[in-house]
């Protein structure tokens, strides 16, 4: 391993003043993905700040207007609590998907989301879901929509210093479904080929669609949401034909590149068929 | 690099060791406190093989950094026999021969036991997803299937 410093602080004030000194200073919550790529020289780092003993960042609760996750909380507990709590199923299964049981033990969603992986399972789930990354720096924060974080594979709108401090969802209508579906060659434990995110809101008297939310993972630089899919559904009662529709409109969002895990022209047949599963989850979770 | 003074309880037993800020906890476990139990495979959290408990919570040791558990509690395979007495996990393991030639098998066993904590009667989908973060390469998965099936039926008895 490249030699490095740790430090552990316990509170958020420590955590960015040790991130604001000079050199390359890396925030570490679950450490999966920081750990192995700093072994494999991927990424390099001065400074571990660990992140998991600062209570600010550990934050996880609900109420009558959204959900809050603080950055360093686990897949495992997110999984568990909105499992329970209801509200947020496509987040709920997504942070089951990454990785193992051991690897969603540490791993945690806030880490997924500046990890910026393409593929990441949980992302089009919170993209979905409306999530805004509210973020912390010894200046301030700021609150960025979640689809104005990602600048490219690997890569956030984070500065120097500046660290995601929590994700923030509103509380969605009780006429809400939402579910995410990846591809991968096996049951578990892979990298999305592709991944779709799912969410529709209806009016319950005349299933006209009030709100449609697609994104896509693993078809662009970056997750992305397939705005003329779901703009195309804002305002329609679904059935099969426009399912169909909706398909080849989020297909004409993914650019995806051909690689070892999939071609490109495999990859946007995946958007398709993973558009019409999801939507149909969807409807059957609203009947 | 920089040395840290952790202290951590590793199958119940304190240490107050310094370990190197850039150990992995799989490097400490083996090469500082010599519990050559846990094996390392990957080295990247995909084979399982050096899967621990930490805090109660299966982890892969090799993604995790020394300094990371100071103040927890870490349980390896050497933590789950009582003074020679196996646990009905690994009793379980070894009456159905779930291992050929062992080196996945300390991970699977924290696996199971972890796995068998949170849900004391999975059916076998649960328990092949569950433990689908360690591979056995001489693959002889059902035979380790049937042993986490019976090692339920020997906990809920027990």
């Amino acid at each position: 391993m490249p030699n490095f410093d740790y430090e552990a602080p316990t509170s958020l004030a420590s955590a960015l003043e040790l991130l604001a000194r000079a050199g390359e200073n890396r925030p570490l919550a679950g450490g999966t993905d920081v750990i192995d790529q700093l072994k494999g020289n991927r990424r390099h780092a001065d400074l571990v700040v660990d992140l998991k003993r600062v209570p600010e960042l550990l934050t996880l609760e609900s109420n009558g207007s959204g959900l809050r996750i603080g950055s360093a909380v686990s897949c495992t507990e997110v999984h568990k609590y909105t499992a329970e709590k209801g509200g947020f199923p496509a987040l709920s299964e997504s942070t089951e998907l990454v990785g193992s049981v051991h690897i969603q033990n540490r791993a945690s969603v806030g880490g997924n989301v500046c990890n910026a992986a393409p593929s990441a399972d949980t992302i089009p789930s919170l993209l979905i879901h409306e999530a805004v990354a509210h973020t912390a720096s010894a200046s301030g924060g700021r609150e960025i929509p979640l689809i104005d974080f990602f600048a490219g594979p690997g890569q956030s709108v984070l500065e120097k210093g500046e660290i995601l401090k929590e994700l923030v969802l509103p509380a969605p209508s009780n006429n809400t479904a939402s579910t995410y579906l990846r591809f991968i060659p096996r049951n578990e434990m892979d990298i999305a080929v592709a991944g779709v995110g799912s969410l529709i809101e209806v009016d319950p008297s005349t299933k006209v669609v009030t709100k449609a939310r697609i994104a896509l993972a693993s078809v662009a630089p970056t997750p992305v949401r397939a705005y003329a899919a779901e703009e195309f559904l804002e305002g329609i009662v679904i059935d099969a034909a426009a399912i169909d529709k909706t398909a080849d409109l989020a297909v004409g969002s993914a650019v995806p590149i051909t690689d070892v895990r999939g071609s490109a022209e495999y990859r946007k047949e995946l958007i398709r068929v993973l558009t019409k599963r999801t939507l149909n989850i969807c409807l059957e979770r609203l009947a | 690099m920089s040395k840290k003074q952790i202290k951590t309880t590793v199958n119940g037993v304190e240490h107050e060791i310094l370990v190197d800020s850039t150990w992995t906890l799989l490097e400490t476990l083996r090469d500082q406190l010599k519990l050559t139990g846990t094996k390392e495979g990957c080295s990247n959290g995909n084979c399982g093989a050096c899967t621990v408990m930490v805090d109660g919570k299966s982890s892969c040791s090799c993604l995790v950094l020394a300094p990371e558990i100071n103040g927890r509690e870490v349980t390896t395979v050497e933590g789950l026999a009582d003074h020679g007495h196996l646990t009905p996990v690994q009793d379980a393991f070894v009456e159905h021969s779930g291992l050929q030639c062992g080196f996945c098998t300390p991970g699977f066993m924290i696996a199971t036991t972890a796995l068998l904590n949170e849900n004391p009667h999975p059916s076998e989908n649960e328990i092949r997803l569950k433990l689908a973060g360690n591979l056995c390469r001489c693959t002889g998965y059902d035979k380790i299937v049937r042993s986490v099936q019976d090692a339920a039926e020997r906990l809920s008895k027990a």
